[in-house]
């Protein structure tokens, strides 16, 4: 016979005042199988608790019922309070008369009826409640660094140097992301460069970092603690053991006149490269697109030019190398691609992203975007540094920046803020500005977004003490004339058109996350949003885990991010997977969904509905070893509790435990209907 | 057959009377109807809506009423800004229950807001594979300046975004179906100076010869425009911009429904072409060879040219 008892929360005023709780507590005393039942103003309190804890051992009993909030809210609480006394948590169930009654009721006569039957059911339930004990699966102890940048390369130094595996992947031929790319980072000037590459190198050396550079994720299986990663080792056309990196290849290949991602096209690369001269790993790639021994092939012709196998001392270059799949175990995975900018021409990869025709990018050579200024900027980059406009490599003594251009535009690019750009178009007058003497640099700016340790004072300082000129206010329009650019704007605090003339012009564009972010977020069953931006669980309490237990996001892939926030975010994410490793076994909630073998006929409707790939394959075999039957077999490791697999079993062979047909059945019979 | 309503304003049936005829020549061979709108009344533009903003909602919502009792599910107004006007007008009242019950006690009907507005873009964007197949006397190697003006394609929110507001394309588009070469150029979306052609001549002749001038530049033979108020100040106003020092020689204004016809074959009498101030010959020697067999085209436009003739 169950004796089971009834605990009625007030929440302060929460509930008490909609729901008469003492009238709960007294309406559910003579429902059989009830022992006790009482009501106190917070039952999440310790003393509260101790209420509990005390019924338990004193009337002994069988169930718990908790009348109060959500079972998201306090169900750990009051299950920890019941075990406390030793009864089985899973024995603990909550009613929830809060969120369900209270909160959205105001007839307090009404909303009390409703309270007691709401309990009622649960009261029920809880009857054919059965104990149950927590799931412990083993953890493998690696994780998975997907993305190459500053915020992998962070997330991958901070795990390993933490004692643990890694598998970094990047999906370019060097890692360094677009960090790599600048020249100088706000708010201090310090070379970008300079601070980057020797966590390149450390990465590269480090013991427990294995980097898959020139790869990409293929597929994604398993859960948390357990998941099997397929990782792309595309093709390089170069043997990895052979080559020492000493680049007689590159010296020689005749198709010098490809344009250099790397130099956002500014500068021009060979068609067997490396991308930089401090790329890691320092191993040139072959681009079959460009080669002109593959560019042969893929017509039918034989092949003519091997210049670089023929320049190279080692014999490293290998024509017919093809991708290899290498398959790798990991506990967790990290989510850290970055970013890429907005592309303001016409032609938009979506339909409805229009583009920023209006400001000839694209057509007017001397139209660039801030990655492009940055390379200008670099003294690695393809000027050396010296700021010369593209179209006649000119120093341009007019130069205007154009902020939010596809930020904070819904009409037609991204309502979001891209937060780094107020910041980079300030630092970006300042270099030009210690290069040109005697250029003037002019901005046009919506407002000034500054928030950030230093950064209020860099962009004064652009202003009062580098002679930047700040009009607020948007252009318009741009068009060439001769070889001046004219621009037409309007200025809102003189509140007059502008027209003016620049010989050469920055758009800083929205930041987006990289093209295929979607694909890989189907992978790895992360969601994300109407940008592609991965989701994180939470905004404020859970910021770089995602909804998908055991992968983390780190850095611009998650929302526009400086790299200090990368860095941050990248570390933080080091430390939640450390948390998840500290244990050998990871514990999970049992109610996951459990099939009966005995009338179970292998029909695997199951297989198909189940979201998690959580259903398996399990032989039945007699005494002799042969298969009699095959059935299916819930992996409780991957199971999320979802139910569809219960509710499409043809035999009703699947039960959700703790949610079992005659549970909800017991509920729904409680309410007489 | 698709039967679209047509509100021609007043402009269409006085200073810009080409435009209409030029419309209703080429329609016939595009598979469309006119159907006028029983009644019309002047759409409010320029003096309404610096008048009264009941006024400049209400004026439109009475035609658009009317074409809805029609039974039209959509209304073409040619004139850039009969199709602002009206296409505001019921982007307002979609939006403010409020002015669309005060709409309707001052009109005294039971106006539903049902009509579509499209501008002479949208419509003959959507039949550019048409026009294309139709041509059968291709404007070959007429160079067209085409120019949007200020209302044709925006604001986004109003014309329901056809066209990029700031890099538009349509009439490029329609054009090069029609066989001419649209030319890049700067000043496509310049105000021309608008409604300011008697109160600001001054500025109506800065503003318009900057356009041509710009125009020029580009190499164009001729400006194509879609709206009275532009061609009535691009073309007209020629003269003054000579005798004023802002502009030397002639550049040719053309409807872009002109350009449409000449490119089917249709008779350039039919199509208005003797109407401008600016001499259209330069273009019509480009073009030379008409008369071929125009097919429906041709028949429907004889039609119209007897009843204007």
């Amino acid at each position: 016979m169950a004796r089971i008892g009834v605990f009625v929360c007030h929440c302060g005023e929460n509930i008490g005042r909609t729901v008469d709780c003492h009238a709960v507590a007294e309406g559910c005393k003579d429902v059989p199988g009830v022992v006790h039942s009482v009501d106190y103003k917070y039952m999440c309190s310790d003393p509260g608790q101790q209420m509990v804890k005390k019924a338990i051992e004193e009337k002994g009993l069988t169930g718990v019922v908790v009348a109060a909030c959500s079972p998201h809210m306090h169900e750990k609480t009051f299950r920890r309070a019941a075990a406390g006394a030793g009864l089985n948590a899973f024995l603990c169930e909550m009613a929830n008369v809060r969120e369900h009654c209270s909160w959205i009721h105001e007839d307090r006569e009404k909303a009390t009826v409703k309270a007691i039957d709401i309990t009622r059911t649960i009261i029920e339930k809880v009857k054919h409640n059965v104990p149950l004990s927590t799931i412990r699966i083993p953890v493998t102890r690696r994780a998975l660094v997907i993305g190459g940048g500053i915020a992998g390369i962070q997330a991958a130094l901070d795990i390993a140097d933490g004692g643990r595996e890694v598998i970094l992947v990047e999906k370019g031929p060097s890692i360094g992301g677009h960090m790599s790319q600048l020249s100088e980072t706000f708010p201090t000037l310090d070379c970008s460069q300079c601070i980057l590459t020797p966590r390149m190198v450390e990465v590269y050396q480090h013991p427990r970092i294995k980097l898959y550079a020139y790869s990409e994720v293929e597929s994604v299986e398993g859960y948390i603690g357990n998941f099997k990663v397929t990782v792309r080792r595309k093709a390089r056309s170069v043997d990895e053991e052979k080559c020492n990196g000493c680049g007689a290849c590159t010296q020689v290949c005749p198709n010098k006149k490809i344009p250099s991602e790397f130099d956002c096209g500014l500068g021009k690369r060979t068609a067997i490269y490396v991308p930089f001269p401090q790329a890691v790993p320092n191993l040139p790639t072959v681009d079959r697109n460009k080669c002109l021994l593959f560019m042969n092939r893929a017509k039918g012709r034989p092949d003519t030019c091997k210049k670089c196998a023929e320049a190279c001392e080692k014999g490293a270059i290998d024509f017919d190398q093809q991708d290899r799949l290498i398959t790798e175990d990991v506990g967790a995975i990290v989510v850290a691609t970055g970013y890429q900018l907005y592309t303001i021409g016409k032609d938009q990869p979506k339909d409805n992203l229009k583009g920023y025709g209006e400001y000839g990018y694209g057509t007017i050579p001397d139209v660039i975007d801030g990655l492009q200024f940055e390379r200008l900027a670099s003294a690695s980059g393809p000027t050396s540094g010296k700021i010369l406009r593209p179209s006649d490599g000119k120093v341009p003594k007019r130069i205007v920046f154009l902020q939010c251009i596809g930020s904070r535009d819904p009409q037609k690019g991204m309502e979001y803020c891209s937060k780094i750009c107020c910041m980079y178009v300030a630092k970006h007058t300042m270099l030009y500005h210690h290069k040109v003497h005697d250029g003037v640099a002019t901005v046009f700016y919506m407002d000034i977004r500054a928030a950030g340790k230093g950064y209020e004072e860099f962009s004064r300082r652009a202003i009062e003490e580098e002679g930047a000129q700040y009009i607020r206010g948007r252009v318009s329009r741009m068009w060439r004339e001769g070889d001046v650019i004219k621009i037409l704007g309007f200025d809102t605090l003189e509140g007059e058109p502008i027209e003016m003339d620049a010989d050469m012009v920055v758009l800083a564009t929205a930041m987006r996350p990289q093209p295929g972010i979607d694909v890989l977020a189907q992978k790895l069953s992360v969601s994300y949003d109407q940008h592609g931006f991965i989701n994180e669980a939470h905004p404020k309490l859970r910021p770089v885990e995602t909804n998908t237990a055991g992968i983390y996001v780190a850095g611009a892939c998650q929302a526009p991010r400086d790299i200090p926030d990368a860095v941050a975010m990248a570390s933080a994410t080091a430390s939640k997977v450390l948390g998840l490793f500290a244990n050998e076994m990871l514990e999970r909630e049992p109610t996951v969904a459990r099939v009966d073998e005995g009338t179970c006929a292998g029909c695997f409707h199951c297989e198909r509905v189940c979201a998690y790939g959580a259903v398996e394959h399990k032989d039945i075999k007699d005494r002799a070893g042969n298969v009699v039957r095959v059935i299916a077999y819930v992996n409780p490791g991957v199971c999320q509790g979802c139910g569809t697999c219960e509710a499409t079993c043809p035999s009703k062979s699947v039960e959700l435990q703790g949610f079992t047909d005659e549970q909800i059945w017991s509920e729904i019979q409680a309410l007489g209907v | 057959m698709t039967k679209i309503g047509y509100f021609p304003g007043c402009s269409l049936h006085g200073l810009s009377r080409e435009y209409e005829e030029s419309l209703k020549a080429i329609v016939a061979g595009l598979d469309t109807e006119l159907v006028e709108v029983d009644d019309w009344s002047c759409c409010g533009a320029s003096s309404a809506h610096g008048t009264s903003h009941l006024l400049a909602v209400t004026l439109p919502a009475r035609n658009l009423a009317i074409a809805e009792s029609q039974g039209l599910p959509e209304v073409l107004a040619p004139c850039a800004a009969c199709y602002a006007r009206l296409a505001s007008a019921r982007h307002e009242i979609e939006g403010d229950t409020d002015l669309a019950g005060h709409v309707n006690r001052i009109l005294v009907r039971d106006f539903k807001n049902t009509v579509k507005v499209r501008s002479i873009l949208e419509v003959l964007k959507g039949q550019v594979a048409t026009i294309k197949a139709k041509a059968t006397n291709p404007l070959k190697d007429l160079k067209v300046a085409c120019y949007y003006g200020c209302l044709l394609v925006r604001p986004v929110e109003v014309t329901g975004g056809y066209d990029d507001p700031e890099d538009p394309s349509s009439m490029e588009d329609i054009c090069k179906a029609a066989g001419a070469v649209p030319v890049k150029w700067n000043r496509r979306l310049d105000c021309c100076g608008g409604g300011m052609s008697m109160s600001r001549t001054g500025s109506v002749v800065r503003l318009s010869a900057a356009i041509l001038k710009d125009a020029k530049a580009a190499g164009a033979d001729a400006v194509v425009v879609a709206c009275p108020m532009c061609h009535s100040n691009l073309d007209f106003r020629q003269k003054a911009m000579q005798q004023r020092g802002a502009w030397e020689g002639d550049m040719p204004v053309l409807f872009l429904t002109q350009v449409v016809g000449l490119s089917m074959g249709i008779d350039p009498k039919t199509l208005g072409m003797g109407r401008h101030f600016v001499s259209t010959n330069s273009v019509m020697a480009r073009t030379a060879g008409t008369g071929s067999g125009a097919g429906t085209g041709t028949n429907k436009a004889t039609a119209v040219a007897g009843e204007v003739g």
